[in-house]
């Protein structure tokens, strides 16, 4: 029968366990807590799974997921179509628009004038997916890669957009995937968080990212998404203060420890207990994520690999790197978000300098997974909130167009993780407007990786507030045919 | 005969466990015996409702077989395939609900295996057999009917009520056979109180004076000076401002900056003016509709108005128009009502008797404000949207006095004010801005209240009316729940936010009734109702936990112990700033923008807006309480979300409390923290004592109460250690003390200073420091 789960009840049981676990230890014993080799020994925290999951034996282990902030157009990138080069200028046929809702950026447009990509295209690898001169690497990376041509999402604006992606609802305050992931499934690695986020941001036109999209939302707050910065921190408030060293650092946590253990003696509270392993955990962190995100000893075959790019923290590349780096040693989900793909104007030039930024270092991540052997268990996906449209949004000159926000058909790719490599799933018209095989919505998108993961979607629930709540809400349908 | 007692005793041991597993889910505690009888709203709506009512409850579109089950009319009739009776009282066997719920048939058992929903236990079914051997009675849900003021109970141990809450407790104590705990210690019980009743804690001299105070009165004197500080409004209103997810921006993805703080500001003013509780609400909601309206009035119904609010170029106005009028509902209905009701945006509610009809008359309240779903872009943002309040100097000075403005510019906030000409209403299809249907007229939710339009009009004000009413069954309990939730850590009905049908339980439904009516007979008296509590012995209990009560009780149900709960985010910080001396006092105003780390802001922007750049406050502005930070709503503000503050982007009744390694991480390493251990070490180093006092005086300020001989030999050990090791490493000692913008006393050793400094510091990092024990 399936497990229930309650909030109430998960928390309680958490609890207890912890407290019966450090109960037994003495303050003096905490120091043996502490674990030398700290990621050979960083397994996972059995407190932090529920019994019952995951549902049945994953594909996939843990997540990358590039996001690409503001929503690449897919019509300069993979989804060709000579159509548009044909008719470059003409009016976008009624019957094609269907009474599809526009922005308001481009409804009291007089005309909507097809604008075809002036960049070229070629087809790549065994399924001969259209790849865009814009993404050599990617194009290089073919056959790794599954093609979802026929994504479509409900908003039509970046923030209920975005939102819709990240948690399933347009509306704020629902966890977030990666937070679901880590409520499910636990953390590997009792040393870093479960769920991390890293944010870099390219020239193009910048749509901003919220804390909402990495929300624990009603889950405990341990599921929350931790942001690692480039600054001098790479979580916040992790560096000790100037003149604190670890020894020093080691001494007063001892110190520490044994006043909260008088504390514990005085009240029998378990909630001390545990305070007393955060404060070890959080010395755990200190040592484990700096090292983590040291880029200064990586192999010069690696910095190769992802570009000179990789090494300047913050951008785009360094955060593709870190990725694989957490990813490698256990944490349950990454999300990137790279900003400045909103090209409503300009495009042509913008979407240079965004593809310089993404393309060989999404394309280094996939191949260094794969020749780490990790490529198998690690599910990597790449894509933005919605499409772009193919008509011009301003004028449409010889060289220049803007695309508006389109939600009806835009493509993903994913990699790894028990996804069929080297297809391409899902077709549109042949003005790229409409999909006309396989559609697939955000709904079955997360059911399929929660799927990939070992997670029956309609049965991890949480109830809260008297209602059981899903990432998928009330729908979703696994894409079967994608699935390895 | 035989028969009988093993059903009885079957029964009897199924309502124990069912009791227990209401309300926790170890222990073994014994039945109430007020309960001993099944009920169907204690026993089996809950089963009902969580099994059943999914597909066979109040949506009419999501109906199976035509069979409802939260009606008896419905469960008594013949089902509609003609195969009997879904349920036929006093007969089990025949009936086709407990033959479906006992069978391990997959294609005929309840619920369905692809519903997800799980069988029923044996404790289950077994009350579903009693409940209907019994005659399957049906009751109103609990509360939708209008709380009445029992009886005290009887008590055996008649000396320990304090007033008419211990009786209550005390009453189901004694059923689970639990004494109540000892009075808690009088340092541990006045720093309850002081945080309880102000967010801060207890100064020296008041520690001093407390215990000094051997007279009768000395509790309730303390009570009575702390209610009656500034301080104590301040400390309502945190909880009221995640109510209605008050913030400096507008969210969304530019975040502009916006201006609602001056409404802020009248919510501290009326927590400490003891408005009642009515009023409070009928301002809020309604306070631009009162006859010959003032500005104050107005203003109270920002209440409304603080939700987020677009500046996204390209949106559709209407969509948005919409979503802020949602949020309106949600924020009415969860904060003032304690119900859950978005589920009805899209279809009828899945377990209240809520249809989606329902929901949009509640909707359509809100839906006649003058306010449009978008203003422009970022690029033409003003810091509030129509209707505005305009507040003048003048008007400041003159009636509206504690609004903190210093300089003489005009405010703007975003109020509510009706359109002349009555917008319809629509039920929207799946609650979609662009699919209207029926057109509705405004009315209250009739399952919890009939809203009488002879009584009632049809606007905001008489849905402010209709939800103050003394028969509405919901307004008062809601709200006295939430107070209690504030002083024990958790609501006699823990969710806080659903006293629907899948919402929990009251675990002393006689106590909660009883406050709700005597909180309306005394005319809806905050204070009062502030003051019963804290006066209570129930609340003045010891929080020790004795192992065989946390056995049985371990989430403390019964409340045979004091609650242990950590601070909630604001009051961690102004702990630290009140115990070092650097708490700036003043209330109310612009909010504040204190350390933060570099680049948060920066790294999450769209580049646009006076919000890109995080431009960090100087001098006193640094020392600000933790309510007046600036909440940025796509950033806000980490060290409150770390410590479970509300993001403040939707209505949030109940915060989650969690204990987590970032929190480690922020007491340790936060500024904040450090500079105030800096400044407290500096302070006490230039006073003429022995450095044991200077020990044990910082130990008072922080922790608020003696040390013990073994953390004093501890504490003292620590200090001589690390002063040994700054002498050898001076350069050491003037790095650690180089924190924060606090200017330093030249006077003092820095060798010794670092080391005081780290004690302190170490201080702040104890568990109990933000703990109320």
């Amino acid at each position: 029968m399936e497990k229930q789960i309650f909030d109430f009840g998960m928390n309680t049981n958490r609890r207890h366990f912890l407290s019966k676990l450090s109960m037994g230890l003495g303050s003096a014993a905490l120091g043996s807590m502490l674990i030398p080799d700290i990621f050979k020994g960083g397994e996972a925290d059995p407190s932090e799974i529920i019994a019952g999951l995951p549902h049945f034996a994953p594909k996939a282990k843990r997540i990358i997921y590039l996001f690409q902030n503001g929503a690449p157009s897919q019509l300069d990138l993979f989804d060709y179509k000579p159509m548009l080069n044909k008719m470059h200028g003409e009016d976008l046929p009624e019957s094609i628009r269907g009474g599809q809702r526009l922005t308001g950026m481009t409804a009291n447009q007089a005309k909507f004038p097809l604008a075809g990509s002036m960049f070229n295209f070629k087809q790549y690898g065994k399924s001969g997916a259209w790849i865009s001169e814009l993404l050599p690497y990617t194009a290089g990376i073919a056959d790794d890669l599954c093609f979802i041509k026929s994504m479509h999402t409900e908003a039509i604006n970046h923030d209920p957009a975005l939102t819709f992606f990240q948690t399933g609802a347009q509306v704020g305050n629902r966890p977030s995937m990666g937070a679901w992931l880590s409520y499910g499934l636990g953390s590997e690695n009792k040393n870093l968080p479960g769920f991390c986020v890293l944010l870099s941001r390219g020239k193009g036109n910048g749509q901003g990212v919220y804390s909402k999209l990495w929300t624990n939302g009603f889950l405990d707050s341990v599921h929350q998404g931790v942001q690692f910065s480039s600054g001098e921190n790479p979580v916040l408030y992790l560096g000790d203060p100037e003149g604190m060293d670890r020894q020093q650092r080691r001494k007063m946590l001892d110190k520490l420890a044994e006043l909260n253990q008088g504390t514990l003696d005085e009240f029998g509270d378990p909630e001390i207990a545990t305070k007393i392993q955060q404060y070890e955990m959080a010395y755990r962190m200190q040592t484990a994520v700096p090292e983590i995100t040291d880029m200064s000893k990586e192999p010069e075959s690696i910095v190769k690999l992802y570009g000179p790019e990789c090494l300047v923290p913050g951008t785009y590349a360094a955060n593709c790197l870190l990725a694989r780096k957490l990813s490698e040693q256990g944490v349950r989900f990454i999300q990137l978000y790279h900003q400045g793909w909103d090209s409503h104007g300009g495009l042509p030039n913008e979407i240079r300098g965004q593809c310089m930024d993404a393309d060989q270092a999404s394309a280094a991540l996939v191949t260094d997974l794969k020749q780490r052997g990790l490529l198998d268990e690690t599910l990597v996906i790449w894509g933005g909130e919605f499409g772009r449209t193919n008509y011009c949004q301003g004028t449409l000159t010889k060289d220049n167009y803007g695309r508006d926000h389109h939600p009806r058909a835009f493509t993903v790719w994913m990699a790894g993780g028990g996804i069929k490599p080297g297809i391409v799933y899902g077709e549109t018209d042949d003005f790229g407007y409409n999909i006309v095989k396989d559609p697939v919505h955000v709904h079955d998108f997360h059911a399929t990786i929660m799927n990939q993961m070992g997670l029956d979607h309609e049965k991890l629930v949480f109830k809260h507030q008297g209602r059981r709540y899903r990432l998928t809400d009330v729908a979703g349908k696994i894409v079967k045919d994608i699935i390895a | 005969m035989l028969r009988r007692i093993l059903l009885a005793s079957i029964g009897l041991l199924a309502l124990g466990v069912m009791i227990v597993s209401c309300f926790q889910k170890n222990g073994t505690l014994k039945t109430s015996t007020d309960l001993e009888e099944v009920s169907y709203n204690f026993h089996i709506r809950p089963i009902l409702s969580d099994k059943c009512f999914a597909c066979h409850g109040p949506d009419a579109q999501k109906r199976e077989a035509g069979l409802r089950l939260d009606v008896a009319e419905g469960a008594y009739s013949k089902l509609k395939d003609g195969n009997g009776f879904a349920i036929v009282p006093g007969s089990p066997e025949q009936s086709e609900v407990f033959k479906r719920i006992t069978s391990l048939d997959p294609e005929y058992q309840m619920p369905t295996p692809g519903s997800h929903l799980g069988l029923l236990n044996e404790d289950e079914i077994a009350l579903m057999r009693e409940w209907i051997e019994k005659g399957a009675k049906y009751e109103n849900h609990w509360a939708f009917t209008a709380p009445k003021q029992g009886k005290l109970p009887e008590v055996s141990d008649t000396d320990w009520p304090k007033n008419e809450i211990d009786y209550f407790v005390l009453a189901k104590m004694e059923e689970q056979g639990f004494a109540p705990s000892a009075t808690a210690q009088k340092a541990y019980l006045l720093k309850r109180l002081s945080f309880d009743l102000n967010g801060l804690p207890p100064s020296l001299a008041l520690q001093q004076q407390f215990e000094k105070d051997d007279s009768g009165s000395a509790y309730e004197k303390i009570v009575d000076a702390l209610i009656s500080k500034a301080a104590f409004g301040e400390k309502m209103s945190v909880r009221w401002l995640d109510i209605a997810r008050y913030a400096d921006s507008y969210g969304y993805q530019d975040d502009e900056i916006r201006t609602q703080w001056p409404w802020r500001d009248w919510v501290i003013k009326a927590f400490n003016e003891n408005m009642p509780y009515d009023k409070f609400v009928t301002w809020q909601l309604a306070g631009d509709m009162l006859p010959n309206a003032n500005k104050e009035q107005v203003l109270a119904t920002a209440f409304l108005r603080n939700h987020k609010y677009t500046e996204e170029g390209g949106v559709i106005p209407e969509e948005y128009r919409i979503e802020y009028n949602l949020d309106k509902t949600k924020t009415y209905s969860s904060g003032l009502l304690g119900l859950t009701v978005e589920c009805a945006q899209c279809h009828d509610h899945k377990y209240d008797p809520i249809s989606q009809e329902d929901y949009y008359r509640m909707f359509a309240f809100f839906n006649n404000s003058k306010e449009k779903g978008f203003e422009g872009d970022v690029s033409q943002s003003v810091p509030a949207k129509t209707p505005i309040l305009t507040i003048t100097k003048a008007e400041i000075e003159d009636k509206l006095r504690f609004i903190n403005h210093a300089d003489t510019s005009r405010l703007l906030v975003s109020v509510m004010g009706e359109n002349e000409t009555l917008r319809p209403t629509h039920i929207l299809d799946r609650g979609v801005y662009d699919a209207p249907g029926k057109v509705v007229t405004a009315k209250a939710l009739k399952a919890v209240m009939k809203f009488d339009t002879t009584r009632y009009a049809q606007n905001r004000l008489g849905l402010a009316q209709w939800t103050v009413s003394k028969e509405n069954p919901l307004t008062a309990r809601v709200f006295v729940n939430q107070i209690w939730q504030e002083f024990f850590g958790k609501g006699i009905v823990k969710s806080t936010g659903d006293f629907g049908m899948q919402g929990d339980l009251p675990s002393h439904p006689a106590l909660l009734d009883w406050l709700a009516v005597d909180f309306m007979n005394h005319g809806w008296d905050m204070k009062r109702l502030v003051k019963q509590i804290v006066m209570s012995a129930t609340y003045r209990q010891s929080a020790v936990a004795d192992p065989k009560k946390t056995e049985k009780d371990p989430d403390n149900i019964y409340l045979s112990r004091g609650s242990r709960v950590r601070l909630p985010a604001e009051f961690i910080r102004d702990a630290v700033l009140a115990s070092s001396g650097l708490l700036n006092q003043k209330i109310g105003g612009f909010s504040v923008k204190p350390y933060q780390p570099k680049g948060l802001w920066e790294s999450a922007t769209s580049g646009r807006g006076v919000l890109a750049t995080y431009i960090q406050d100087k001098g006193d502005q640094l020392y600000r309480r933790g309510m007046y930070t600036f909440i940025k709503l796509t950033v806000p503000p980490p060290t409150m979300i770390i410590f479970d503050g509300s993001n403040r982007d939707q209505c949030e009744v109940q915060r989650t409390n969690t204990n987590t390694p970032l929190q480690a991480l922020v007491m340790l390493n936060d500024p904040t923290v450090l500079e105030a251990s800096r400044v407290m070490a500096e302070h006490m180093m230039l006073k003429n004592s022995k450095v044991e006092e200077k020990i044990r005086e910082s130990f008072q300020r922080i922790v608020c109460r003696q040390p013990t001989e073994k953390e004093m030999t501890l504490l003292l050990t620590y200090y001589k250690e690390e002063a040994s090791y700054f002498a050898k490493n001076k350069k050491g000692a003037e790095q650690v003390l180089a924190v924060g913008e606090y200017p330093h006393q030249a006077k003092v050793k820095q060798e010794e200073t670092a080391a005081m400094m780290r004690v302190i510091n170490m201080l702040y990092n104890m568990e109990e420091t933000i703990t109320k024990s």
